[in-house]
């Protein structure tokens, strides 16, 4: 997954649009395999970092 | 009456009875119909409801109550804002078949209960995801400074309608940076408060852990006039925290004497920043008689983890929207958007950790300094429609470069004065950013800029 490899991309959008009922035409599988590839480079940067398993999310900042 | 006046000026004249509310809502509704077909900054112009709430105050005025704070200062909204009577757009197609709101925004009543005077709604990226100010359903709004370059996103039409003196206070929000980068390519001034300091209720979200609202305007004391009026805790926004007003508006004579500054010397906060951008942080950084930089740890990890929670949180929103009318979306929105919805939960629950970790990292800086000044932006407006930029000497997408300094600081909530430098050809913005419920310090440092000459607002040639 995190590697963003062009297959594993494919298959991601393939398979996350039949299962959210997302309608995606074949000419936006570009744009949409373009974006989710650079999302998925961000999350690989974020996964490597390491956290203990005790991290908390912050979902919502507080002081 | 100039239309270039203050707000602060203008409820000056107003509460002495120099002018009134009337006169004042006139000459703006024809500035705003002469200036707006070359900015298009305006989706809709609220005249009849100006003109009345001009009339009332002028009423009230004379019957012998005093006037508020922002006595007959027009305002304009973000299109994301409720507006009692409009659909709520958010720039987009699909909300134009909204029921128009019943009830304003509460940050539009509570600046009204200030005396203030809604003017308009104002033109932005579709559903905020953007930092240009273009938008293919309403055209882009243009840069006052030189109208063929972009006014920046997604707040576009608010920097656009307060540079090019249409108004002298806007409203606009701030997810990743949508307040700060028009501050910065417009040449105002903008207010990123804290996470949770004002209202959101009745604005269109975007992406609810990362949403902040605020003003921008010409001047460090019309920005805190707004901020002030606008403080205070509502239930109705479930983000917003319950504590005490701090009117900032009081302070800002004190002067920054013992304030302990810094300029942000991590990589990130360097990286592809063009000449006019570092310029602008060692004009302020001088002013300011900094010596110090603190290092931000993992800035860039921490703007990757603003995107992927972004790409998520933006996607669950419009996931219904996504199924049924996806053509009716801007394409480029659109696609993004779509990705979006297909990032795995897993890599967005590890984003929101490293948010809490980064959080903490940077508040333990706030221990040893009370502002950090960072550049606002990597370089001044773009052309609209501009695709890529050279970047130490490689050509590279433009539109993912725009908010690099901006992300990480909404990131963890904290809160940010842009402040506009009045570079040749284009201005620039510097962030001054505080620690957390501290936007006094902030403000207080952007006074001290304005009074020296260093930050300025500058009057676009017409």
């Amino acid at each position: 997954m995190n590697d963003a490899r062009d297959d594993h991309v494919d298959k991601l959008i393939d398979a996350s649009a039949a299962a959210l009922g997302i309608p995606v035409e074949p000419d936006w599988k570009g744009g949409i395999k373009a974006n989710l590839q650079v999302t998925l480079r961000a999350a690989a940067m974020v996964a490597e970092f390491e956290l203990s398993d005790a991290a908390e999310p912050a979902p919502v900042f507080k002081a | 009456m100039d239309p270039w006046f203050s707000a602060s000026g203008i409820a000056a004249a107003v509460a002495a009875g120099r002018t009134t509310a009337e006169a004042v809502v006139e000459t703006v509704l024809e500035r705003i119909a002469a200036r707006d077909p070359a900015l298009n900054a305006f989706t809709a112009v609220t005249c009849e409801r100006a003109s009345a709430k001009a009339r009332a105050l002028d009423k009230a005025h004379a019957s012998g109550l005093t006037p508020g704070p922002l006595a007959g200062v027009p305002f304009a909204v973000k299109n994301l804002f409720d507006v009692a009577g409009l659909p709520t757009l958010a720039g987009s197609k699909i909300n134009r078949d909204r029921p128009p709101a019943s009830v304003d925004a509460t940050l539009i009543q509570r600046l009204e209960a200030a005396g203030a005077v809604l003017v308009g709604a104002l033109n932005m990226g579709e559903y905020a995801y953007d930092f240009t100010g273009e938008n293919v359903h309403d055209a882009p709004s243009r840069n006052p400074h030189d109208t063929d370059h972009m006014t920046g996103g997604s707040s576009g039409g608010s920097g656009g309608a307060v540079a090019g003196g249409l108004v002298p206070i806007a409203l606009g929000s701030d997810t990743n940076g949508s307040i700060r980068v028009p501050a910065s390519f417009c040449g105002t001034f903008g207010l990123k408060p804290t996470y949770g300091r004002l209202s959101r209720a009745r604005t269109f979200p975007f992406v609810a852990s990362l949403d902040h609202v605020g003003p921008l305007a010409r001047s460090t004391r019309d920005l805190t006039l707004a901020y002030d009026a606008m403080q205070g805790y509502d239930p109705e926004d479930p983000a917003c925290v319950d504590r005490p007003v701090q009117p900032v508006l009081p302070l800002l004579e004190q002067g920054i004497s013992g304030l302990r500054l810094a300029v942000a010397g991590s990589p990130h906060f360097k990286r592809g920043a063009t000449p006019a951008a570092m310029e602008a942080t060692d004009r302020v950084a001088k002013a300011l008689s900094i010596t110090r930089e603190v290092e931000t740890p993992e800035d860039g990890r921490a703007r990757a983890a603003a995107f992927i929670i972004t790409a998520s949180e933006g996607a669950t929103l419009h996931l219904d929207r996504l199924r049924t009318r996806p053509r009716d979306f801007e394409p480029a929105i659109r696609d993004r958007l779509i990705s979006g919805a297909m990032v795995p939960g897993s890599l967005v629950v590890k984003a929101q950790k490293y948010r809490r970790w980064y959080r903490d990292q940077v508040l333990k800086l706030f221990e040893g300094v009370d502002a950090i000044i960072a550049p606002a932006t990597p370089f001044p407006a773009p052309r609209i429609g501009q695709q890529t930029m050279m970047l130490e000497g490689a050509e590279v997408p433009l539109r993912p470069n725009i908010g690099v300094y901006t992300q990480p600081i909404s990131f963890i909530g904290l809160p940010v004065v842009a402040a506009p430098v009045p570079l040749q050809p284009l201005p620039i913005g510097v962030q001054i950013i505080a620690a957390p419920w501290r936007e006094d310090v902030a403000l207080r440092i952007a006074y001290a800029l304005e009074l020296a000459d260093v930050v300025a607002a500058p009057r676009p040639a017409e």
